[in-house]
């Protein structure tokens, strides 16, 4: 199915999915406006957000489907399945932090059902971000997530630490956002355009590096190096996922980060690939969130900020695929990001289920003993943990071969010596939490009894346990699926330059 | 058809009966996993008599696994590797014995995890496809530091991290290595494929990048084996692990260390590994340890940490007798491993049985228990003496061959490794004498019990081996001979044109 993106009716087509979303949305408003008190309302909002994710799903997949593909002048949107991929594990993600909310909002007695709604909201703003063909687009998705995302920050309105969490992450986000925005203004000064496949024509034309394009290519990479992360524009993570409640930071850890990285990798890849300045820029900045993240992560002793900076650490990982530069870079980037949502949402869930209040009180050595208590609880953290860690057998080892793989056939051996010593250093704070839980005496008999996550949070742990297990013993279909999504973007060099006539 | 079968078997194997043994009463685990762990010697024996030497690699299975990627499943087993599958399965049936009485909590999932464990091991002895090789290899991490880490002595927890972290730190560069080769090898041929056999053949023009890659498969090895200076995690996993754990440290991870210098780092870098200073450099790390090792061990005060130490020193002469690169260093080098694995498993099973009555393991707490335990006493005298390398025993015919070997490449090397056998004897008779001999002057070991008849099957079995290689070595030795031979022939001409050019472009 090719569609003529510049004809209303294809266009829509081509929306389909954010269409079926936001028609969701207004559905959730309206029977928000109309039932918000109880419990009961909350859960009925958690499943009507469930199936508005389910028939996006469904939505992306029909198009995907039908191999929809773009056709004639370039338009706002991409149609190729790079967006596919990554739409699937905006939804994913969201689902399972929708999972693992139900129980957790009324733990917490945070009855108030635009929870979902905001994540809805977020969710969205996330798919506009990886289908963007336009930076006008990519920031708009930015801008309708990160609001969506600073309201969930200081949900809990009751905790000062949420607020402090929300109103941090509200002024630097602002900041990143108005970097983002200056960044594109110069971007659009130099080549007249913010559509990303004219701008990438027009960057393998230049002959001589425009000192303007250049200013806007660094300003834009602060703006994403911040919503992904990155070493030094990481100051703002430990307390944003500190002070936020435990689900909304696992959506932030895994979908905020991967939304962002879906852009900048589309902006890079179709926008830049003639520009060979970011190259270095991107590969010293993947040195420096590698070292910084883990080391930071190992002197942590709370378990939620261990896993905020170790997430800072995996965004290095991520970073190294993006300095590659390389269809195979792209590939490995959503291997990799699906092990990372999977194995990073799991080990929060089971932070959720172990903490209260926030969780952010919950130390490392409280797990002590949770083993022998709570056995598949423990077992599902060791094996989250031993992803992280990168161990083979589970999705987290097969998604940092295929970046190392990217990496040295990309030929930097350097950066893939780099990056498995940073995974060196993150056996240092990994293994204490099996240590805590395997290897010490439980403090108390009922020192792990309130441990709990509701049947659908069981779920979703059980879900992610499963898939961290099965694609890293049998990661074939994942693996072809991100070669084909990773191959569907194509650097403007093999673009056609524009006929002078025209 | 036994061929093709037998070692995807013995793979898989251990891992459903590690499943039966979570799933059957507590009380049952150990005499299921003792089962399990016999059935599996009981396939893996007639590998030893269906066998060809002349063959090279047989028993082979090969099944895709990721194949757009290269990754296949490929096993198979050459004169190197058998002898480490079938001392592999050997070990493990008396480890589970020897932990009958030992291990006391958690039993259900100490038995599976050594089953586990067995999978790991026999795993990297047959992988004959980088990737799972490296999968295996670290695979067979987690169990082991969980038995160390759950079941182990007072500072386990820090035993464990550490042993963890030093093998993760080596395995990690080696897997950085791997990748590099594949695509190397892959873009020279067009075939991208990670199969060890693939990767030898077509292995050429690495250029500055072959000290590089060598230097990574290295550590990963020289951590594992452990070579000086790598060896200090040893001590440590040794001592806090309890006695199954150290015999199977000591009998077989070690082993993977020398394994893969034979397997990998000197056929799939000759030339760097040939190379003057790494030769000098290996001499040197391995006269170190066996010299170093042997010294340290004498004056440590804990039996079991004395050991440990030694094995230190027994891994120094197994790594030049793989240097010398002669026929008979090879293999009293593939010899020592064996008996390495025989006889300080033994020894750690002694050290293990005395510690169960005793609760130390302190030399100083024993002296004069001969006349107490005679039989213990008399076991334990046998396995020194072969640990030192008594004629008539295993000990004698591996150190004799790697010393007769390494003769006629470095004689000065073979001189000094000579004085290491006299320091071997030095701490072992000083150490049996201080347990046995000395008057019995503590009043607690007036009352040890001998052994039990569970505690000599366990001994037996590798008391009658240590006899066996040390009178008729030559089952062994034939077996091992057209691999070795293999070995040699495949490296030396290799590493040579890469010296001579250099050599004729000198002025």
């Amino acid at each position: 199915m090719s569609l003529d993106l510049s004809a209303y009716r294809e266009l829509l087509v081509a929306l389909l999915p954010e269409l079926v979303l936001t028609a969701w949305a207004m559905v959730l408003l309206l029977f928000i406006a109309w039932r918000h008190r109880t419990a009961g309302d909350l859960r009925a909002t958690g499943w009507l957000t469930l199936a508005a994710l389910a028939s996006t799903a469904a939505a992306v997949w029909w198009l995907w489907w039908n191999t929809a593909r773009a056709q004639g002048l370039p338009g706002m949107v991409a149609v190729d399945d790079f967006r596919w991929v990554t739409d699937w594990l905006f939804l994913g993600a969201a689902g399972l932090t929708v999972l693992v909310s139900f129980s957790y909002l009324e733990r917490e007695a945070l009855l108030a059902p635009e929870y979902y709604l905001l994540l809805v909201f977020a969710t969205l703003g996330m798919m506009l971000m990886a289908g963007g063909a336009d930076l006008m687009v990519i920031f708009l998705g930015l801008e309708l997530m990160s609001v969506a995302v600073y309201v969930l920050a200081g949900f809990d309105r009751k905790s000062p630490r949420a607020a402090e969490a929300a109103l941090k992450y509200f002024l630097l986000g602002a900041f990143a956002s108005g970097f983002l925005l200056y960044g594109i203004a110069l971007i659009y000064g130099a080549t007249a355009t913010t559509n990303i496949a004219l701008l990438g024509v027009q960057v393998s034309l230049m002959q001589t590096p425009n000192v303007m394009l250049l200013a806007g290519l660094a300003l834009l990479l602060i703006g994403f190096a911040f919503k992904v992360a990155a070493v030094p524009f990481h100051m703002w993570v430990p307390d944003v996922y500190d002070g936020a409640p435990t689900p909304v930071t696992a959506f932030m850890a895994t979908g905020v980060k991967a939304a962002a990285f879906a852009a900048l990798f589309r902006v890079l890849t179709e926008g830049f690939a003639a520009a060979a300045a970011w190259r270095d820029i991107v590969w010293w900045l993947a040195v420096v969130t590698m070292a910084g993240g883990n080391l930071l992560a190992l002197a942590q002793r709370s378990l939620k900020r261990m896993l905020a900076y170790s997430s800072v650490a995996h965004a290095g990982y991520l970073l190294v695929a993006v300095a590659s530069g390389t269809a195979a870079g792209r590939s490995a980037f959503l291997v990799y990001l699906v092990a990372y949502t999977l194995m990073s949402l799991g080990a929060f869930a089971l932070l959720a289920a172990k903490g209260r209040r926030g969780e952010s009180d919950v130390l490392i050595d409280d797990l002590a003993g949770l083993a022998a208590q709570r056995p598949w609880l423990a077992f599902a953290l060791a094996t989250c943990m031993l992803s992280l860690l990168g161990f083979p057998g589970t999705a987290g080892f097969i998604g940092k071969w295929y970046i190392l793989v990217a990496a040295t056939g990309a030929g930097d051996n350097l950066l893939a010596a780099l990056l498995v010593l940073a995974s060196v250093v993150s056996a240092g704070y990994y293994l204490p939490v099996i240590m805590a839980m395997y290897m010490k005496p439980e403090p108390s008999d009922g020192a792990h009894a309130g441990a709990r996550l509701g049947r659908l949070g069981d779920a979703a742990v059980a879900l992610v346990v499963a898939g961290l297990l099965v694609f890293g013993v049998w990661p074939n279909r994942l693996l072809d699926l991100a070669q084909a999504a990773g191959d569907s973007l194509r650097p403007a060099a093999t673009a056609q330059p524009p006929s002078p006539g025209r | 058809m036994y061929a093709r079968w037998v070692l995807t078997a013995l793979l898989a194997w251990p891992l459903v009966a590690a499943l039966v043994v979570m799933l059957v009463p507590a009380a049952r685990a150990k005499q299921v996993a003792f089962g399990a762990s016999l059935v599996e010697l009981a396939l893996s024996i007639p590998l030893w008599w269906t066998f060809v030497p002349e063959a090279g690699m047989q028993f082979v299975a090969d099944q895709a696994w990721i194949a757009a990627w290269g990754i296949r499943y490929t096993v198979g087993v050459d004169g190197i590797s058998l002898f480490m599958v079938l001392l592999t399965t050997f070990l493990m049936p008396l480890s589970v014995l020897g932990s009958w009485s030992y291990i006391t909590k958690r039993e259900p999932a100490f038995y599976a995890l050594l089953l586990v464990l067995t999978t790991g091991m026999i795993g990297v002895f047959i992988a004959l496809d980088l990737f799972l090789f490296y999968v295996m290899w670290e695979v067979m991490l987690i169990p082991m530091y969980f038995i160390i880490g759950v079941w182990g002595g007072e500072s386990r927890l820090y035993a464990a991290i550490k042993f963890f972290i030093y093998t993760f730190f080596g395995s990690l560069l080696m897997l950085v290595a791997i990748v590099v080769l594949y695509i190397h090898v892959g873009r020279a041929t067009g075939t991208y494929s990670f199969s060890y056999l693939h990767l030898l053949a077509n292995l050429s023009g690495l250029g500055p990048l072959a000290p590089w890659l060598f230097g990574a498969f290295f550590l990963a090895f020289a951590i594992k084996v452990p070579m000086f200076p790598f060896h200090t995690w040893l001590p440590d996993a040794h001592v806090e692990a309890p006695t199954a754990g150290s015999v199977i440290l000591a009998g077989i991870l070690l082993k993977m260390g020398t394994y893969g210098f034979l397997r990998f780092a000197l056929p799939l870098f000759p030339a760097v590994a040939l190379s003057q200073p790494v030769q000098a450099a290996i001499v040197a790390l391995s006269l170190i340890g066996i010299i170093y090792g042997g010294l340290v061990a004498m004056v440590q005060p804990d039996f079991k940490k004395l050991i440990a130490y030694s094995s230190v020193a027994h891994l120094g002469f197994v790594m030049l007798g793989i240097w010398a690169l002669t026929l008979q260093s090879v293999q009293g080098a593939l010899l020592v491993m064996i008996n390495h694995g025989i006889s300080t498993g033994a020894l750690f099973f002694l050290v293990g049985m005395i510690y169960e009555r005793r609760h130390s393991r302190l030399i100083d707490a024993y002296g004069g228990i001969a006349r107490v335990v005679p039989l213990f006493a008399a076991i334990l005298t046998i396995v020194s003496l072969s640990s030192i390398g008594l004629p008539g025993t295993n000990g004698f015919i591996g150190e004799f061959l790697v010393l007769l070997g390494a003769f006629r490449t470095y004689p000065v090397a073979a001189g000094i490794a000579t004085t290491g056998v006299i320091v071997a004897a030095a701490y072992l008779l000083w150490a049996l004498q201080r347990v046995l001999f000395n008057p019995l002057d503590k009043h607690e070991n007036e009352k040890l019990t001998d052994l039990s008849p569970r505690e000599l099957a366990v001994l037996v079995p590798l008391l009658a081996c240590i006899v066996w290689i040390g009178v008729y070595p030559k089952p062994f030795l034939r077996r091992m001979e057209p691999a070795a031979r293999h070995l040699i022939e495949q490296v030396r001409p290799a590493a040579a044109p890469a010296q001579s050019p250099a050599l004729g472009a000198a002025p």
